[in-house]
C-alpha cells in the first residue's frame, strides 16, 4: 500500500531525527559526559564546551515569559469561554489564531526596534527605582537581556495558552456551572471555584505547551537576548539561550568537537520539548475525556 | 443584602472585567503589530524592493528580489515534500490503519510537530548539507518540508474523519472499491478541509527562519538552480534587523510587512474556505 509507505515514512523521519542527533553528538558526549551540563566555559579555541549558561538562559527566559503570560492568557481564556457571547468569542479567537500565525522573526523585528528601546529607556530604570533592592532588578539597563527576551516570549506564547485553555474551559459540562450558580455562587465564584478547577489539568497542559514553545523559540530570542554566555541573578543582564547559540554559531563552528557540541545542545532541546509536549498532551486529553464522561452521565 | 454579598458581587464584576481586559490586551497586540508594520513597512516599501538585488554593503537602495524568489523556491520544494507525504499518510491513518500502527504514526507526527524548528534545521543540515559539503536551496526546502509533514498530516486526517460514515457505506454499497470510494467520494467531500490544512501548513513554514539559517543559508545574489545557497525573506529580515545600517533596517521593515501580509492573507483565505460551509451535510 502506497499510503502505508507514506505514513511509515513519518515514523521513519522521526526515528532518523533522533538517530542523527545522537550520532551527531558522539564526540562531546564521550569527552565531557555529564560535565557538559554543569560547566560554564564555552571556549572554542581550547575546545572546552560547557552548556550551563545556555541552559540557564533558556530556563530563565522561559520562566519569565510564563510568569507574564500565564495570568494574562488564562484571564483572556476565561473571558472568551465564560463571558463573551459565542459570536464575539469566535471573532476574538480568530484574531488570537492570527496572532499565533505571526512568524517569530517578526516578533524579533519588533523586539529589536520597539521592546529593547522601551526596556532601556523606561521599564528597566522604572523597575530599578521601585524594586531595585531585589537582586533580580540590578545592574545596568542595556535593553537586551533575559527580561526583554522573556517579555517577547510571553507575547509569543499567550495565543497558545488562550486557544488551548479556551477549548478546555468550553469542554466543562454546563451542569457544573449551573449547579454552582443555583447554590448561590456569583458568576466569578462559579468560574473560579468550579469551572477552572474542573479544567485545571487541561490548563496545565496549555501551560506546558507554551513552555515547550518558549524553550525552543529561536529567532525572537536570538535577536533580543544579547548573546553573551553569562549566568547572572539580574534579569537585566544579557544572556544566551540554547536555541540562540545554535542559530548564531552553527555555521561558524570550526572543528568537529565544536559542531558536535552544538548538536548536543540541539539534542538537549529536543529532549526537553519532547517531555513537555508529551506531558501537555496527556493533561489535555485527560481533561477533555473527563468533560465528555461527565457530560454523558 | 449583607455587606458580605455586596463584596462578593463586587469581586465578581471586578474579576470578570479583568478577564475582559486580558482578552482586549491580547488582541490589541495583533493590531499593534499590524499597525506598526504597516506604518514602518509601508513608508519604506517601494518598487525596487521587489525588483532589485541587495545593494553592496554601505550603499543605500537595492531590494530583495532574490529573497522573494528564493522564498518561493523554498516553499515550492517544501510543498512538494510536505503535501504528498502528509496527505497520503493522512489517508492511510483515516481509512486503512489498525489502531496500533495509527497510534505510532500519530505519535511520531505529534513528536515531529513539537520539535523546535532550530533542531529541524540541524537535522536537515546533517541530511542534506553535510554529505554535499555546501548549503543549498534543496536543503532549505527539505527542512521546511519536514516541518510541513506533521501539520498537514494531522489536520487532513481530522477532516477525512469528519466525512460521514453513510457516504462511505453508500459508495461501497454501489460496488465501488475502497480506492474508488476514497478518490471519488471521501476526498472530494473533505476537500475544503484538506485545502485549509495545506494552506495553514504552508503559511506556518513560510515564516520559518531558524531552519533556513544553516540549510539555505543566505545569498546576496541570485541563486541559479537548486543546488546553491539562496536568500529568503525571513532570513533577510533577521540579518537586516540586527545589522547596524539604517537603510537595512528600513528594508527589514518592508520585508516584514510583505512576509506578514502574505502569511495573514493565506491564513484568512484558509479559514474563509472552511467557513464557506462543509460540502457535506452532517449525518
Amino acid at each position: 500500500m502506497i499510503t502505508f509507505l507514506f505514513a511509515a515514512s513519518v515514523v521513519l523521519v522521526t526515528i532518523l531525527l533522533v538517530y542523527e542527533l545522537w550520532i551527531g553528538s558522539t564526540l562531546p558526549r564521550h569527552k565531557f559526559g555529564l560535565h557538559f551540563f554543569v560547566t560554564s566555559v564555552w571556549d572554542p579555541i581550547f575546545d572546552q564546551f560547557g552548556a550551563l549558561p545556555f541552559i540557564y538562559g533558556t530556563l530563565v527566559t522561559a520562566g519569565v515569559s510564563l510568569i507574564l503570560a500565564v495570568p494574562l492568557g488564562i484571564g483572556a481564556a476565561i473571558f472568551l469561554a465564560e463571558l463573551a457571547p459565542a459570536r464575539v468569542s469566535d471573532i476574538l479567537e480568530f484574531f488570537i489564531d492570527l496572532l499565533a500565525a505571526v512568524p517569530s522573526v517578526i516578533y524579533g523585528l519588533l523586539g529589536v526596534f520597539i521592546v529593547i528601546p522601551l526596556m532601556r529607556e523606561y521599564i528597566q530604570p522604572g523597575l530599578k527605582k521601585s524594586l531595585g533592592f531585589l537582586p533580580l532588578f540590578q545592574g545596568p539597563a542595556y535593553g537586551v537581556g533575559f527580561l526583554t527576551a522573556g517579555v517577547v516570549l510571553a507575547i509569543m506564547v499567550i495565543p497558545y495558552i488562550i486557544s488551548v485553555s479556551r477549548e478546555v474551559l468550553l469542554s466543562v459540562p454546563r451542569d457544573q456551572r449551573e449547579a454552582a450558580l443555583a447554590l448561590g455562587a456569583t458568576r466569578w465564584e462559579s468560574t473560579w471555584k468550579v469551572v477552572v478547577p474542573f479544567a485545571r489539568t487541561g490548563i496545565m497542559g496549555s501551560i506546558f505547551l507554551a513552555l515547550a514553545r518558549a524553550l525552543g523559540e529561536t529567532m525572537a530570542v536570538t535577536m533580543v537576548i544579547g548573546n553573551t554566555p553569562t549566568i547572572s541573578a539580574s534579569l537585566f543582564s544579557p544572556g544566551y539561550s540554547i536555541a540562540a547559540v545554535i542559530a548564531n554559531e552553527f555555521t561558524e563552528a570550526t572543528g568537529d568537537l565544536y559542531l558536535q557540541s552544538l548538536i548536543e545542545l540541539g539534542l538537549v532541546l529536543f529532549l526537553l520539548t519532547f517531555i513537555l509536549n508529551g506531558l501537555a498532551r496527556l493533561l489535555i486529553v485527560i481533561t477533555s475525556q473527563r468533560g465528555s464522561e461527565m457530560g454523558q452521565a | 443584602m449583607s455587606s458580605n454579598l455586596r463584596w462578593r458581587k463586587f469581586v465578581s464584576s471586578f474579576m470578570l472585567t479583568m478577564t475582559g481586559v486580558c482578552a482586549v490586551v491580547a488582541v490589541a497586540v495583533l493590531f499593534f503589530i499590524l499597525g506598526y508594520l504597516v506604518y514602518h513597512g509601508g513608508t519604506s516599501i517601494n518598487w525596487s524592493f521587489f525588483t532589485k538585488l541587495p545593494a553592496p554593503v554601505g550603499e543605500t537602495g537595492g531590494g530583495m528580489a532574490n529573497a522573494i524568489v528564493g522564498s518561493g523556491k523554498l516553499l515550492l520544494l517544501a510543498a512538494l515534500i510536505g503535501v504528498p507525504i502528509g496527505f497520503l499518510g493522512a489517508i492511510y491513518l483515516a481509512e486503512f490503519s489498525g489502531s496500533s500502527v495509527a497510534f505510532v504514526v500519530r505519535y511520531s507526527a505529534d513528536l515531529l510537530n513539537g520539535v523546535p524548528s532550530i533542531v529541524i534545521g540541524i537535522f536537515a543540515y546533517s541530511l542534506a548539507v553535510l554529505p554535499f559539503k555546501h548549503f543549498s536551496t534543496l536543503a532549505g526546502g527539505l527542512a521546511l518540508g519536514l516541518m510541513m509533514i506533521p501539520i498537514t498530516l494531522r489536520s487532513t486526517e481530522e477532516f477525512l474523519r469528519a466525512v460521514p460514515r453513510a457516504l462511505r457505506e453508500g459508495a461501497m454499497a454501489l460496488g465501488a472499491s475502497k480506492w474508488k470510494t476514497i478518490a471519488t467520494v471521501i476526498v472530494p467531500a473533505a476537500y475544503r478541509g484538506i485545502l485549509t490544512a495545506v494552506l495553514l501548513a504552508f503559511a506556518r513554514v513560510a515564516g520559518e527562519t531558524a531552519p533556513l539559517l544553516f540549510t539555505a543559508f543566505g545569498n546576496r545574489f541570485w541563486s541559479p538552480g537548486w543546488n546553491q545557497p539562496t536568500a529568503s525573506l525571513p532570513v533577510m529580515i533577521f540579518t537586516y534587523a540586527i545589522a547596524p545600517y539604517e537603510d537595512w533596517h528600513r528594508q527589514a521593515w518592508a520585508a516584514g510587512l510583505v512576509l506578514l501580509g502574505l502569511i495573514l492573507i493565506i491564513n484568512i483565505l484558509a479559514r474563509a474556505i472552511l467557513a464557506r460551509g462543509v460540502a457535506v451535510p452532517r449525518s
